[in-house]
């Protein structure tokens, strides 16, 4: 397999992809909202649930799509617990960042390196939005909007 | 079965005037119902118009019974023949289609120009639906009198570049005649689908009686965009997703589709390096 497809679809990715984490609707979830990519039909519910002081206790999601949204979204709900949501707005930039620019600079801090692994999409701008699509998701859930879509 | 192209600009009519829009149905295997359309055919029927091969599954519809059924009833048809001009031999007057319709870029031709054709009983009734130059008889600040078919609908300075364009399409396309066009086609289609069947956890969607050269997919393994990604990266473009046909796509049950279109440059060696890219997509994801 050639190099960037390697790069593209790590083990990470794969593992993600097939076995989503935190794929649910928890009932005490305050903060919601469905996203779409209407290029493709893919479609991702985002629930998050923020308490009195604004840090984000919990993530979720449901939905269907590629690889590279099931696990971008996947991996999403795992770096964004605990964050408030100034930092969450903070990540959502700098891995949109990784995504799209050459010189997005060294990941720092350990939610941006567990992110790393969506880097390829990078060398697939067609790919970018499968990426982001549940970022874009969350932010919508985040501003009080019912719907994001990445167009 | 439509392509979005074919229900978009109805549904406008539709928000305008108030007209009803039936939906004829097809089975799971993507053949149009010829019964069931034909009872859907009603007194206030005023226009059917259908396509003549399926974009998404390659479907041919029998659009000769579809026509003589609508003009049993007096119902005028309106054929959107897209997909079938770089595949079929199309004959509008043997077929007695009332309107018949295609774009440029399906031909190997420009995009932004296409081909509306019309009976020129039906079109001399019709009144423009864009104003400008080059479509009047005469104006005044009274009243402004219009040129016949087909002037009256060619408003303002046409395309001539991609006129130019679609001409030197259709000449190539006839020069290679549409029955060599067909049986080139149609080999590597079955022969696609031959190669195809072999690939572990993978469906061909779209079986209808009678198609032309596409071979529509999903796999168990992986959705259409990642196999997409990585059968171009063989060099073989497939379209993903939807295919501009999302009510086809909920009525089959599948998201999307990952779809192989053959044309006239195609050749056996890109169906066997696209089955091989996606045996490595089985691999990679299954």
């Amino acid at each position: 397999m050639l190099d960037d497809l390697r790069e593209l679809y790590q083990e990470v990715i794969l593992d993600h992809g097939r076995n989503p984490r935190n794929y649910r609707n928890p009932p005490e979830a305050n903060r919601h909202a469905h996203g779409h990519n209407p290029m493709c039909g893919d479609s991702v519910v985002v629930h998050a649930t923020v308490d009195d002081t604004g840090i984000i206790r919990d993530v979720a999601f449901e939905g269907k799509g590629c690889a590279i949204s099931v696990a971008s979204a996947s991996l999403m709900t795992e770096v964004l617990k605990g964050k408030t949501q100034s930092e969450a707005k903070a990540l959502f930039e700098r891995f949109h960042d990784m995504c799209t620019k050459d010189h997005a600079g060294d990941p720092d801090g350990e939610e941006l390196e567990r992110l790393q692994v969506l880097a390829g999409v990078r060398e697939f701008p067609m790919r970018v939005k499968c990426a982001t699509l549940a970022w874009h998701t969350l932010s919508a859930a985040m501003a009080g909007a019912d719907d994001a879509t990445t167009e | 079965m439509e392509h979005h192209a074919n229900i978009v600009p109805w549904q406008l009519v539709r928000d305008r005037l108030g007209i009803v829009l039936r939906i004829v149905p097809i089975d799971d295997d993507g053949n149009f119902l010829l019964d069931a359309y034909e009872a859907l055919l009603g007194p206030r029927t005023k226009l059917v118009a259908v396509t003549h091969v399926s974009n998404a599954l390659g479907t041919v519809v029998p659009i000769k019974q579809v026509i003589e059924r609508a003009h049993a009833r007096n119902v005028p048809v309106l054929v959107d023949g897209c997909q079938a001009m770089p595949h079929i031999k199309v004959d509008v007057q043997a077929l007695d289609a009332d309107f018949y319709v295609f774009t440029g870029h399906k031909l190997y031709g420009p995009t932004g120009i296409g081909v509306f054709y019309g009976k020129s009983e039906l079109l001399k009734d019709l009144p423009p639906y864009q104003g400008g130059g080059e479509m009047i008889a005469s104006v005044t600040f009274e009243k402004t009198t219009f040129k016949p078919p087909p002037h009256r609908f060619e408003a303002g300075t046409p395309p001539i570049v991609e006129v130019i364009g679609l001409a030197a399409a259709i000449d190539y396309v006839q020069a290679l005649g549409h029955d060599a066009i067909a049986a080139h086609e149609n080999g590597l289609r079955s022969y696609a689908e031959t190669r195809l069947a072999q690939v572990p956890g993978l469906h061909i969607v779209g079986t209808a009686r009678e198609k032309a050269s596409i071979v529509s997919f999903v796999m168990d393994s992986a959705h259409p965009h990642d196999i997409g990604t990585i059968v171009d990266r063989t060099g073989v473009a497939v379209r993903t997703g939807h295919h501009c046909a999302q009510p086809l796509m909920q009525r089959l049950g599948v998201a999307a589709t990952a779809r192989a279109s053959f044309g006239v440059y195609n050749t056996r060696d890109e169906v066997d390096v696209l089955a091989q890219a996606l045996e490595s997509v089985h691999e990679i994801f299954g």
